[in-house]
């Protein structure tokens, strides 16, 4: 049973169409993400998720229950890290851990989560004396002591140095292998490539693409490009009477064979077969980033 | 409960870890007293006061400093810095409701303003002879409705403001209005009887809490408009009251 199940989700704000139509399901285990421009309605979606919001068309199903008809009882089992959500400057550390673990019937050890989370030498330090990167961590700190099943995760690491956000990055693949399903709003495409198992990308209120972050580029711009240097003269027709090649093109010694599925297995059995020994040889993929700018036509926001 | 009484904890440490809040609602209107009692002259009746001595006289106006800062002036602000900076909606998504933290900022006013109470009314007896209040009843029906009143005043305040900073811009006219009319910047004798007038009816209600103290009942209009006060505003705050 899939532990979320959105079905064609509406939500407008007067009349502002905020979702047209947007349907997912998330499996048990999974890192699941939800990409799109600023404005497309990636949070309203994870906020009807999370129970914050009421959609106006459709349906959520999270746990196999109602966000907001069993709101209690979800909120028991469902950690949510909002966009923007600070705390107040004063608190420190351990005390914040510990007044979100006071709410939940079976919490996280707070200390043991501070030490897991690398916050061991600040839980005595106020929110306000805390770097970016810190906070962001004790965010998702307060997300987890609930011991949840599912975490909701919006823009993650956006204003984070990019060491800060690798050591995130770091971090949720632990909590995931910890048996925590996981919903990851970005709009940093280098994130869901390294991080997600699959993603919807929303545009416009619907979902334009949902697949694995690899399937969805090889779908979306299936050309691959095979760079090398050859050790001796070679015909372009050894190349392009192959099925998986689609052009050849020369720039100075170097060759590039584009084409599709297995390009690079089918350069290189040719050029073994015709015992060409070449230097340089690379494998040029679409990114995520080019995918989702065909999708969408939208540069992903930086 | 459980969730509630680690919230008020928190409130409470925190409340008391920002140096300015416990310093401007129960240390200033104590220094006060202390300074004005120590002046021989404040201790003498004088008719003007209608035969009470200066603190006497000007002691509701001190409890007014705590009411002020208390209701109408920390209470908006700290409500609309938690929902700008999404604390309150952070709790809505957790088994707590964010209304317990609302509560919790209410239980901590209220504890404020019973502290600089008994301790401006038990310093006032004990160090300068300035009788207990001679009607309890009805100063403690005047301190409830002047409270309620202002309290309702600062929720308005908090529901109305979509910022912290647009929170003081409305607090701040609101708590000196309060504070001139309750006779802190300039005791009330010193000013024209019209302002005088207008005073006794501004929350939290100064003349009720003085005559109350000092031995004749409140009246019951002064009363009865502090009631309409926290009753329209506190049903206004509530109507538009958003949690972010």
């Amino acid at each position: 049973m899939p532990v979320i199940e959105v079905t064609n989700l509406h939500k407008r704000y007067g009349d502002l169409v905020a979702v047209a139509d947007v349907s997912f399901t998330v499996e048990a285990g999974e890192i699941f993400g939800v990409l799109g421009p600023n404005g497309a309605g990636k949070t309203t979606t994870v906020e009807c998720a999370a129970g914050l919001r009421v959609p106006d068309g459709g349906g959520v199903s999270v746990l196999g229950l109602d966000p907001r008809r069993d709101a209690a009882q979800l909120r028991q089992r469902v950690g949510v890290q909002l966009q923007e959500s600070q705390l107040p400057d004063q608190l420190r550390v351990s005390e914040a851990l510990e007044l979100y673990a006071s709410f939940y019937r079976d919490p996280a050890d707070p200390a043991d989560l501070i030490d897991r989370l690398g916050l061991g030498d600040k839980r005595n330090t106020a929110y306000k004396k805390l770097s970016g990167g810190q906070k962001q961590r004790l965010s998702i700190a307060l997300a987890l002591v609930g011991n949840p099943s599912v975490a909701i995760l919006d823009e993650l690491t956006t204003g984070l140095d990019p060491q800060s956000r690798r050591d995130t990055w770091a971090l949720i693949e632990q909590i995931r292998h910890s048996g925590v399903t996981i919903v990851l709003v970005t709009h940093f495409m280098e994130e869901a490539e390294r991080l997600c198992d699959r993603v919807a990308v929303i545009d416009r209120g619907r979902v334009v693409a949902l697949d694995s972050p690899a399937g969805l580029v090889s779908t979306v711009l299936p050309e691959q490009r095979v760079r090398f240097r050859p050790s001796a003269p070679v015909d372009d027709r050894l190349f392009t009477d192959l099925p998986e090649v689609t052009a050849v093109q020369r720039t100075g010694s170097q060759v590039v064979v584009t084409g599709t599925g297995d390009v690079l297995h089918a350069v290189t059995s040719v050029l073994a077969r015709t015992q060409i020994i070449v230097a340089d040889l690379r494998l040029e993929q679409s990114t995520l980033d080019d995918a989702f700018v065909e999708l969408t036509g939208h540069r992903p926001a930086e | 409960m459980h969730a509630f009484g680690q919230i008020l904890k928190i409130e409470t440490r925190l409340f008391l870890r920002d140096f300015g809040s416990p310093l401007t609602t129960v240390a200033l209107p104590l220094a006060l007293l202390l300074v004005f009692g120590l002046i021989p002259a404040g201790r003498q009746p004088e008719a003007q006061f209608g035969d009470l001595s200066f603190i006497q006289y000007f002691a509701p106006s001190l409890l007014v400093i705590t009411l002020a800062m208390s209701a109408v002036n920390i209470l908006p602000t700290v409500l609309a810095t938690y929902r700008e900076r999404g604390v309150l909606r952070r709790l809505a998504t957790t088994p707590a409701s964010p209304a317990a933290l609302l509560a919790a900022q209410l239980v901590l006013s209220l504890a404020t303003i019973l502290v600089s109470a008994v301790l401006l009314i038990g310093v006032g007896r004990l160090a300068f002879d300035v009788p207990l209040p001679r009607r309890p009843l009805g100063f403690t029906l005047a301190l409830v409705l002047g409270t309620a009143a202002l309290l309702a005043l600062g929720l308005l305040v908090a529901a109305v403001a979509r910022t912290a900073k647009s929170a003081q811009a409305l607090a701040v006219p609101l708590f000196m209005a309060v504070m001139f009319f309750g006779g802190v910047y300039v005791p009330r004798f010193l000013l024209p009887d019209f302002l005088v007038r207008i005073g006794d009816y501004t929350p939290p209600g100064v003349q009720a809490l003085l005559d109350a103290w000092t031995g004749t009942s409140p009246h019951p209009l002064h009363l009865g408009i502090m009631a309409v006060v926290a009753v329209a505003a506190g049903a206004t705050a509530a109507k538009l009251f958003r949690w972010e």
